[in-house]
C-alpha cells in the first residue's frame, strides 16, 4: 500500500527539492480550489432559492395568460387562432444570451428583446381588439418570466456541473496527490538517511582498518629491532646464533655425553 | 475541460415551443413564432392526432438547432417523452416545462424542479440543524 502510494523517483537531494516544491504547489492549489468551491456553493444556493420562487410564480402567470386568451377568444371569435397562426413570419421576440463569470465559471444569462414590429397589431381589429392586446401583453409577461427562469435553470445546471468538478478536484488533491507527494518525500528522506549511515559506517570501517595496519607495522618494526639486537649480542660473544644453536642440537644427539 | 460544453454567445436566438394549440397561439400572439426559408416553424402544436414520434423528432430538432436558446414544452407533452427530457443535460438550449391549460401542473414531474427541490430540502434541513 505504502509502496503504491508514492511516485517512482530516484532518491536524490534534487528530487527532494522538486517534490517539496510540488507539495507546496498542491497545497496552494487545494486551498484555492476550496475557496472556489465555496464561492460557487454560495451562488448556487442563491439560484436554488430563486428557481423555487420563480417556478411557483410561473403557474400563476401562465394561468393569467390562459385566462386572457380565453377572454380574447370569447370576444374575437374562435377563428382568431387561425389568423394568428397564419400571421407567423419572423419572430419579434428574441432572446439574447450573454455570459456571466462566477469564480471562473461561465454562466449564460438570457434576456429577451423585441425586434421589429409584430404582425399581430391588426389582429382583432374588427372585434375584441382590446382583449387581444391584453392577451398579448399577458403572454409577453409570461415570456419575460420564462426567459428569466430559463437563465436560472441553465445557471443551475452549469453551476451544478462546475461544483461537482471542483469538488472532485479538491478531493483528488487532498486524498491522492498530496499523500502521494508526502509519501515520496518521506521515502526520499529515508533513503538519504540510509545513504548517510552507510557512508558513515564505511568511513569508520576504513579508519579501523588503517589503525590496525599501523599497529601491525609498529609491531613488525619492533620485532625487527629486537632481532637485530639479539644478533649483535651473539656476535659479541664470538659465536653466531646459528652455530650456538648447532652446538646445542648436536650435543643432544651425542651418545657419549652423559649430561 | 473537455467535458464542459461550450456556451455560445449570440446576439439573438429564438424560443421554441412544443405545446397544445392554445398555449402556442398565445405565445405566437406575443410574437415568438418564426418561420424560416424552408417553411420550418419553431413550434409544434400537439393535439390528439400528434404521434409521440413526431414530438420526439421535434424535440431533437429543437435541441440541436443552433439558433434556439430556450425550448418551452408543455408538461403533459414532456411526460410523453420523459426519457428524452430526463436524459437531456446540456445547458443550452434550456428546457422549460410549462403548465398547460387542460393539465394541472405537477412540480414532482419536472426533471429540473425535482432535483432543485431535492437539493433545497436537503440544504434547508442541513442549515436548520446548525
Amino acid at each position: 500500500m505504502a509502496q503504491n502510494q508514492r511516485l517512482t523517483v530516484v532518491p536524490t537531494v534534487t528530487m527532494l527539492g522538486v517534490m517539496k516544491s510540488r507539495l507546496v504547489g498542491a497545497t496552494r492549489g487545494h486551498a484555492l480550489l476550496k475557496k472556489k468551491s465555496d464561492a460557487l456553493t454560495v451562488q448556487f444556493r442563491q439560484i436554488l432559492k430563486n428557481i423555487v420562487t420563480t417556478k411557483e410564480s410561473m403557474g400563476e402567470v401562465m394561468k393569467d395568460s390562459s385566462f386572457a386568451l380565453i377572454e380574447a377568444k370569447y370576444v374575437a371569435g374562435e377563428n382568431i387562432k387561425h389568423i394568428v397562426l397564419e400571421n407567423v413570419q419572423n419572430a419579434s421576440i428574441k432572446v439574447r444570451s450573454r455570459q456571466e463569470n462566477i469564480a471562473g465559471v461561465k454562466i449564460p444569462k438570457f434576456e429577451y428583446f423585441t425586434d421589429g414590429e409584430t404582425k399581430n397589431d391588426l389582429t382583432g381589429l374588427a372585434r375584441g381588439g382590446q382583449q387581444v392586446q391584453q392577451c398579448r401583453a399577458a403572454y409577453v409577461k409570461a415570456i419575460e418570466l420564462l426567459v428569466e427562469l430559463a437563465s436560472l435553470q441553465t445557471s443551475f445546471l452549469t453551476l451544478d456541473e462546475a461544483i461537482k468538478t471542483t469538488n472532485r478536484r479538491v478531493n483528488a488533491l487532498e486524498n491522492v496527490v498530496k499523500p502521494r507527494l508526502e509519501n515520496t518525500i518521506t521515502y526520499i528522506k529515508g533513503e538519504l538517511d540510509e545513504l548517510e549511515r552507510e557512508d558513515f559506517f564505511r568511513l569508520k570501517k576504513i579508519q579501523g582498518y588503517k589503525k590496525r595496519e599501523i599497529e601491525r607495522q609498529l609491531a613488525s618494526s619492533k620485532q625487527f629491532v629486537e632481532e637485530q639486537f639479539a644478533e649483535k649480542v651473539s656476535l659479541q660473544k664470538g659465536i653466531s646464533i646459528k652455530s650456538a644453536q648447532n652446538l646445542l642440537s648436536a650435543g643432544e644427539k651425542d651418545e657419549d655425553i652423559i649430561f | 475541460m473537455a467535458g464542459r460544453a461550450q456556451i455560445p454567445t449570440k446576439s439573438s436566438a429564438l424560443i421554441a415551443m412544443i405545446a397544445d394549440e392554445d398555449t402556442v397561439t398565445g405565445f405566437l400572439l406575443a410574437g415568438v413564432g418564426n418561420v424560416d426559408l424552408r417553411r420550418k416553424t419553431n413550434y409544434l402544436i400537439v393535439d390528439s392526432k400528434t404521434t409521440v414520434k413526431a414530438i420526439e423528432d421535434a424535440f431533437k430538432e429543437f435541441t440541436t438547432k443552433e439558433d434556439i436558446a430556450i425550448v418551452l414544452i408543455s408538461q403533459y407533452v414532456a411526460n410523453m417523452i420523459r426519457f428524452l427530457v430526463d436524459s437531456y443535460n446540456k445547458p443550452i438550449p434550456a428546457i422549460l416545462e410549462i403548465p398547460s391549460k387542460d393539465h394541472p401542473y405537477d412540480p414532482a414531474h419536472d426533471s429540473v424542479l425535482s432535483r432543485v427541490k431535492n437539493l433545497f430540502s436537503a440544504e434547508s434541513v442541513a442549515s436548520g440543524r446548525r
